[in-house]
């Protein structure tokens, strides 16, 4: 059992920013295990995404063509990723933790009757033994863990790790058929409503966040206008979705998303525990709040005592002005 | 129909941890009950419940736990559910993933005529919502994660149609019965528990299945969960921008972000 294998998650032709991380990850590991980084692309009219993975690290490439993979369907993508891995026996296999990824490692786990892993924030290798480091009990606690035997299915949380830049390195894509039948696939893909558009949370860099401060839906209008001009995302405590004035894609927090960005702003948010756990990773926080004594700021790297009404379009108008926009 | 609900019972979510020598972790909540329902597995109750109530049968919940975790379960059923089914088995203590999925598979198994299993989107211990999948694995049936909307469900036809909830938007799928369904936040709004359902969730007498009564030895576990640690402290200290005018304070506080290299 050896090497490190990647599945590249990819839409509409473009790699997924996590699956680039994923792979600069996997190559790190693969480096200290002293085996081969393989990335596996799976799709439909996918021959440039599986050749740009060469690109990003991968000293291989397995790719599968197949119009029954166009839709994302852990069905059809499960049992194609265990029967490679069962057929060519991997030590690891590594996916970013998006929702396809963590149902496709899910499958594959189950299959192979293998350890399995979410969520990783650091790996290490002691011996021949993959170390992850990952956050437990809504990141209040870290653990340690690793598989005792056999191979190894792991993913990584997204801005973990810095994503792989492409490089001109090319190479030949093996081609593999797919191992399921559209008749056999027990679903089908019958809409999709694009909510695209809007930059996603967990992938950006800065996130500007409304919490019950902002008054009502109207409030969000100066937060999310200083999100625009840091070409940040807008987020929300779940005090606001609860009430109707925003939806609920926009919450972060323990029964929210769980954000990394490099900045987070946190306008009229009091830093309940619940939201912490979605943020508390963020590189710099800031806070702004009226009231001197809301937890968030015992988080906080930078914090503004005042009315976020009159801080907020002064930051925005700051920001403007140094940023020429 | 028939439906199962699994849900586990989780430190609350202001729990406080201690972590001793050797790795083992202990909570408490000062200001309430250290251990409760996992939050979005309220969501998988109410689901359960809500579709019993449109289509008839029973509702099933189900928990792989200590004998501790009947309290859960109680939730359940003064929330509506029909039937409760402690899991409970010395030898499955420290399962994984997978080994949690074989045990409660089983346990679905046993309970028999399923159509729908539901879940939580991940239990906020582990956070790692996997559970879905390998236990759909287990069973053969199709997993569905993600849920924000069952659309349409007919159980003659064995057919449903559901809105999954993605990065990106919301895809629609239809499958075939039965099915192990995951939901998220967006699907409804739980209940609290009626007067008369705690009353009768309080005589209830919830049966437990041990290893033996699911025929397994163990969970089969893979993954050493072992070393548990504190979190190194967040170094920063809060500077508080202070100034005579907020465009002052915003001057301040946007020449400190640039100097962060965050912008
Ligand atoms: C099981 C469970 C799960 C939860 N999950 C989440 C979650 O995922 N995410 C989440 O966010 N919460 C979650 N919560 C809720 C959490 O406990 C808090 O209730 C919530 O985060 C509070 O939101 P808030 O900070 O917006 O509101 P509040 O706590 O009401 O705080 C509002 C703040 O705004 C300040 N303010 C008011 N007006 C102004 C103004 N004009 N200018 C500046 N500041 C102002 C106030 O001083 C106050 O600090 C969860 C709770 C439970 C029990
Ligand atoms: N011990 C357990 N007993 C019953 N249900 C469980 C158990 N562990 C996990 N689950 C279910 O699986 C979902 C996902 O859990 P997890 O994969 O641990 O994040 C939870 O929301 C529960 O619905």
């Amino acid at each position: 059992m050896s090497g490190v294998w990647v599945w590249m998650e990819q839409r509409q032709g473009a790699i997924s920013t996590i699956s680039r991380e994923a792979i600069s990850a996997g190559r790190n590991l693969a480096a200290s295990l002293g085996s081969p980084l393989t990335a596996l692309v799976f799709g439909h009219n996918v021959g440039d995404v599986a050749a740009a993975a060469f690109g990003l690290g991968a000293d291989a490439v397995i790719g599968c063509d197949d119009e029954t993979l166009a839709d994302f369907r852990v069905e059809a993508y499960g049992p194609l990723m265990a029967q490679l891995a069962g057929q060519r026996q991997p030590q690891v296999i590594l996916a970013g933790a998006s929702t396809r990824g963590r149902d496709l490692m899910a499958w594959a786990a189950a299959d192979l009757d293998a350890g399995l892993v979410s969520d990783g924030i650091g790996l290490g290798v002691e011996g021949q033994t993959v170390m992850v480091t990952r956050p437990v009990y809504a990141g209040k606690l870290l653990a340690k863990v690793y598989v005792k035997d056999g191979p190894q299915c792991l993913s990584v949380r997204g801005r973990a790790f810095p994503a792989a830049e492409p490089t001109g390195a090319t190479g030949n894509v093996e081609w593999v058929t797919a191992v399921v039948a559209e008749s056999d696939l027990p679903t089908k893909v019958i809409g999709f409503e694009s909510s695209e558009g809007t930059v996603s949370l967990t992938d950006a860099k800065i996130i500007v966040s409304g919490g019950r401060g902002v008054g009502g839906p109207e409030g969000f209008g100066p937060v999310a206008e200083l999100a625009n001009v840091l070409g940040g995302a807008l987020g929300a405590s779940r005090a606001t979705v609860d009430a109707g004035w925003i939806p609920y894609e926009h919450q972060v927090g323990q029964t929210g998303k769980t954000v990394s960005p490099d900045l987070y702003i946190a306008c009229g948010i009091s830093g309940a525990i619940q939201h912490q756990a979605g943020m508390r990773t963020s590189k710099v926080i800031v806070a702004i709040n009226k009231d001197v004594d809301a937890p968030i700021f015992k988080l906080a790297n930078y914090g503004i005592v005042g009315d976020l009404f009159k801080v907020v379009p002064a930051l925005t108008a700051e920001f403007r002005r140094r940023l020429g926009k | 129909m028939k439906v199962v609900v699994c849900t586990k019972q989780t430190p609350s979510t202001t729990a406080v941890f201690t972590v001793r020598a050797g790795g083992s972790v202990s909570w408490d909540d000062p200001g309430g009950k250290p251990n409760v329902v996992n939050p979005w597995d309220e969501y998988a109750i109410e689901e359960a419940i809500r579709l019993t109530e449109k289509q008839g049968g029973t509702a099933v919940a189900l928990t792989l736990g200590t004998e501790a975790s009947q309290e859960a379960l109680k939730t359940a059923l003064a929330m509506g559910c029909h039937e409760a089914i402690l899991v409970s088995d010395g030898a499955f203590e420290g399962a994984d993933s997978l080994g949690t999925a074989r045990v409660l598979a089983a346990a679905i198994r046993k309970v028999g005529g399923v159509d729908v299993a539901f879940f939580g989107k991940q239990a906020i211990d582990g956070d790692t919502g996997q559970t879905t999948v390998q236990v759909a694995r287990q069973l053969g049936w199709t997993p569905l994660t993600f849920v924000s909307a069952i659309q349409a469900i007919d159980p003659a036809a064995g057919t449903i149609t559901v809105a999954r909830l993605l990065e990106e938007g919301k895809q629609i799928v239809t499958a075939r019965l039965p099915v192990v369904i995951s939901v998220v936040k967006e699907i409804n709004e739980p209940r609290y528990p009626s007067f008369m359902g705690i009353r009768k969730a309080n005589r209830a007498v919830i049966p437990t299945w041990t290893a033996a009564d699911l025929g397994l030895n163990s969970s089969g576990s893979k993954v050493d969960w072992s070393n548990v640690f504190a979190l190194p402290a967040r170094e920063s200290k809060v500077e508080m921008i202070e100034a005579d005018s907020v465009e002052e304070q915003a001057r301040i506080l946007v020449d400190r972000l640039f100097e962060e290299k965050v912008i």
